[in-house]
């Protein structure tokens, strides 16, 4: 089932290439150093185009495999090439685990200054501290190259040909390695990670772990490519780990295109073959890199996709024109499996919580609030605007931290654990606002889902597909079968409607199959048509599970919710059956004013 | 050990690099406040406002007329690349706007690498900054002195500006919520465009007192974009004050270190940035939660 087109081509025309080129006045010099840059460029767009993190610091990684590997052999450390890239590369990565612990925890802005910071750090290490080692400013002459085959009869992989063809294998090797992450459920949550990191935290994935999982293959990628570059220029040059290398790859991945693992390979062909040919050019020899800035700058401003993106964005019209229809679906489960509990309590409430109180500055949100939710039952919670509804729910949770009391689900505390490990032990929520990855077919939205507590908060399953696991696919036929969402599943979700959208936003917290599954207004915006048919929906969901509803919607609230929380100014104003809800007096002041009996009228 | 004159003189070196720093940063985090930009060109603005220091004094020898022509200059430039792109980005997400400044960085290093090439140019210290002034318990050269005395009273023009002006409130209400600033009915869009030309021109005033300090090339910019980042990130993003402080924190690292181990100057800031993370990742004068 798997697609091998991308590989297939990428081996005939690298194939192809040296036969081709070479006629047009590229060198094989060339040539190996592009694909080089590739390597580099495919760990950096797993980075950037698939997880969303702009680092300016790959040049710190490039520039210790390359050294380390560069310095094994030169001053004899190891006699073997091979094992001299692996030293080299695993060198990068061990330092991109230490850069990436610090980085990770910031995004954004902060991401991309503390990677710049730390390459520059790497710069001046290399070029003081450490030039007995690296020959600081002269870097490490005299690489050799590596053999295949032992003693007498052992080949020397020489420059030419012969080497192009192993900086070829490599970056065949390491395309489709990197493509197999792109296809596994690890790179599926990176995509989630991209799209949206808030999201992807509370279904139930453990984010800076995989942040940091990537940032370190992304250092392995460029510590293999700065190896590989002393080699095939028997020279470990200092400049790699200048700054100007990081921008160059950035600026590459960008042009090439991001997100495509092939892209940043495109760019380097540009950015290297105009510098080899520009340069020889008298007149323009010094503005090569001006009109490669200008490029760049324009693509940022009106062509997102770069060369690379934008091919693939005709063919996919041009796919989607002629898509086939959605297969058909293997039978749904019965509804959901939900992993065991870890040490459920007997008849302990699902939901329970003491004395919770969020504070922030004098407002008091949420004051001292203590209520059970019944296993298995419907229950409602509702109160006029600004009661604490939001509040409450995030602490539930823990999306947000209460200021005092805790949350118990099945008896266990789950305060302070975190949106993620809530979600983990079996809390789903779906949001007031839809919080869905827009770019991602209905069906990715919902595997992202179902894989959270399949898979458990992290798992480094980079090798196999993501959609292979069957109970996975059954779950989420089962959910696209429940929110009627079965013929939209393979359109990305951005083009649904708004209440498709508002159902795919439920379906996914129903997805991670949770014992309790909190809804944040469910029913907001949508038609009183849609209404009626999610209500019949929301009471479907809610025979096997525990659910915990805020809807503003009180012909809904009364008609499916079997136990009633009113909350008021923050207060538990009272609790029971929708008949003693409906019959309480201060619940009716409540809301028909909001006037308490000291306040003037 | 050192000695102790050689550590006095490297504090005062610290103060001389650590004030430029400050002046550099404060540009970039009034930018990074109020517009959400950071700005990757700030670099380069440095360099360029060498260059225009550079021109003018060769061609008419003036120094007064040199800086207040350069930073005319910047300021214009600050207004053509916020208008010309920067504007386009406000709504877009943080990492375009980081791509396209860096675009503009090497769009105007190459642009003075095309017109001055890459050969080092100099700018010889000016009449009124030659020699070295006595004292007392050190002997130290006038101009960087006075170098520290011009930012000094730089940095607290842009104070008083920021904070003792209306358009200053306007600028620190836009820092701390520029989308309800707007909804107030004033024009948030020109605040941000005066913000955007100050952060540049400050740049560029720091790189025009830097000028007859360095071999003069396109590059110039490139380890004040890197440090300033660090200034921010001790400081605090977005916050004057720690700006301010944190370059001269981040001065005082570079010039002390090099007193005991020159090859460890560059390498210590960038630990101490580190430790800085793990211990208060919000930097000196951030607030939790902000960015």
């Amino acid at each position: 089932m798997r697609s091998l087109l991308p590989e297939a081509v990428l081996v005939a025309a690298l194939l192809a290439t040296p036969f081709v080129f070479i006629h047009l006045g590229a060198s094989y010099d060339l040539m190996e150093r592009v694909l080089d840059w590739g390597i580099l460029g495919i760990g950096f767009d797993l980075l950037f185009g698939w997880t969303g993190l702009l680092s300016f610091g790959q040049a710190a990684f490039f520039g210790t495999g390359g050294f380390v590997s560069a310095y094994l052999l030169v001053y004899h450390v190891i006699g073997s090439v091979w094992l001299a890239l692996a030293i080299g590369t695993v060198a990068a990565g061990m330092f991109g685990l230490l850069v990436g612990w610090l980085a990770v925890r910031r995004i954004g802005i902060y991401f991309a200054m503390i990677t710049l910071a730390f390459g520059q750090m790497a710069f001046f290490m290399e070029n003081s501290p450490l030039s007995a080692y690296t020959g600081g400013e002269n870097g490490i002459p005299g690489v050799p190259v590596p053999t295949i085959g032992f003693g007498a009869s052992a080949i020397s992989i020489r420059p030419g040909l012969p080497m192009y063809f192993l900086l070829a294998a490599m970056f065949v090797a390491c395309f489709i390695l990197a493509r197999r992450i792109t296809q596994s459920p690890f790179g599926l949550v990176l995509r989630a990670i991209k799209e949206n990191t808030a999201r992807a935290a509370m279904l139930g994935h453990a984010v800076p772990r995989y942040k940091l999982a990537t940032f370190v293959i992304a250092a392995l990628f460029a510590g293999l490519a700065g190896g590989l570059l002393g080699v095939l220029q028997s020279f470990m040059p200092p400049d790699a780990f200048s700054l100007d290398t990081s921008g160059q790859l950035v600026v590459q991945t960008v042009i090439g295109g991001v997100g495509t693992l092939i892209g940043p390979t495109i760019g380097a062909a540009l950015w290297l073959w105009l510098r080899d040919n520009l340069q020889l050019i008298p007149q323009v020899g010094a503005l090569w890199k001006l009109v490669l800035g200008l490029v760049f700058v324009v693509l940022v401003i009106v062509l997102r996709r770069g060369i690379c993106g934008e091919i693939r964005e005709i063919w996919r019209r041009r796919q989607h024109a002629a898509a086939p229809p959605p297969a058909p679906m293997l039978a749904p489960l019965e509804m959901p499996l939900a992993a065991p509990l870890v040490r459920a309590r007997r008849d302990a409430p699902a939901l329970e919580t003491r004395d919770l109180a969020k504070h922030y500055g004098g407002l008091r949100a949420v004051d001292g609030m203590s209520f059970a939710i019944r296993s298995g039952s419907i229950h409602a919670v509702i109160g006029p605007n600004g009661a604490g509804k939001s509040t409450l729910f995030k602490m539930l949770l823990d999306e947000v931290h209460p200021t005092e009391g805790e949350v118990l689900l099945h008896g266990n505390r789950i305060t302070g654990l975190g949106a993620t490990r809530a979600a983990q032990l079996g809390i789903g929520k779906s949001n007031q606002l839809n919080h869905l990855f827009l770019d991602l077919t209905v069906r990715e939205n919902l595997r992202i889902a179902a894989l959270a507590r399949r898979r458990g908060p992290f798992r480094l399953d980079v090798l196999r597909r993501a959609d292979s696991i069957t109970d996975v696919e059954r779950q989420i036929d089962g959910v696209l079968a429940t929110m009627d969402l079965g013929d939209r599943a393979n359109v990305p979700s951005h083009i649904l409607a708004y209440g498709e959208k508002r159902r795919l936003e439920i379906g996914m917290a129903l997805a991670t199959g949770p014992h309790v599954l909190l809804l944040d207004e469910p029913l907001a915006g949508m038609s009183p048509a849609e209404r009626a048919s999610t209500r019949g929906l929301i009471r479907n969901i809610g025979r096997d599970r525990t659910l915990v509803i805020v809807e503003h919607d009180m012909d809904a609230v009364f008609e499916l919710a079997e136990r009633i929380t009113v909350l008021y100014e923050g207060t538990l104003l009272a609790e029971g059956t929708p008949d003693d809800i409906q019959r309480n007096q201060a619940v009716q002041d409540a809301y028909l004013g909001g006037l308490r009996e000291h306040e003037p009228a | 050990m050192p000695s102790l004159p050689l550590l006095l003189s490297q504090a005062f070196n610290g103060l001389a690099l650590g004030s430029l720093l400050a002046l550099v940063s404060s540009g970039l985090t009034i930018v990074l406040g109020t517009l959400g930009v950071l700005n990757f060109a700030h670099g380069a603005m440095f360099m360029l406002g060498t260059y225009a220091m550079l021109v003018v004094l060769q061609a008419t020898g003036s120094w007064l007329l040199a800086a207040a022509v350069g930073t005319l200059f910047m300021l214009a430039v600050g207004v053509l690349v916020e208008r010309l792109v920067v504007r386009l980005f406000y709504r877009r997400p943080p990492d375009d706007q980081i791509l396209v400044t860096f675009g503009i960085g090497i769009v105007l290093v190459e642009s003075v690498r095309a017109v001055f090439g890459s050969e080092t140019q100099h700018i010889a210290t000016p009449s009124w900054g030659a020699g070295v002034t006595r004292l007392g318990f050190l002997i130290y050269p006038t101009y960087r002195l006075e170098l520290i005395g011009i930012v000094a009273v730089t940095l607290l023009v842009l104070y008083l500006v920021l904070y003792r002006t209306s358009v200053g409130l306007v600028v620190r209400a836009g820092i701390e919520d520029a989308r309800m600033v707007g909804i107030l009915g004033i024009n948030v869009r020109r605040t941000f465009l005066l913000v955007f030309a100050i952060g540049v021109a400050a740049a560029g005033f720091a790189g025009m007192l830097y000028g007859p300090l360095v071999s003069i090339t396109p590059d110039l910019g490139d380890s004040f974009l890197v440090q300033a980042f660090v200034v921010i990130v001790i400081g605090g993003l977005g916050s004057f004050p720690g700006a301010v402080v944190g370059g001269l924190i981040a001065g005082e690292i570079i010039s002390i270190t090099s007193a005991f181990n020159s090859a460890y100057s560059e390498v210590m800031l960038y630990a101490v940035m580190a430790l800085l993370l793990v211990a208060r990742p919000q930097g000196l004068f951030g607030t939790e939660g902000r960015v």
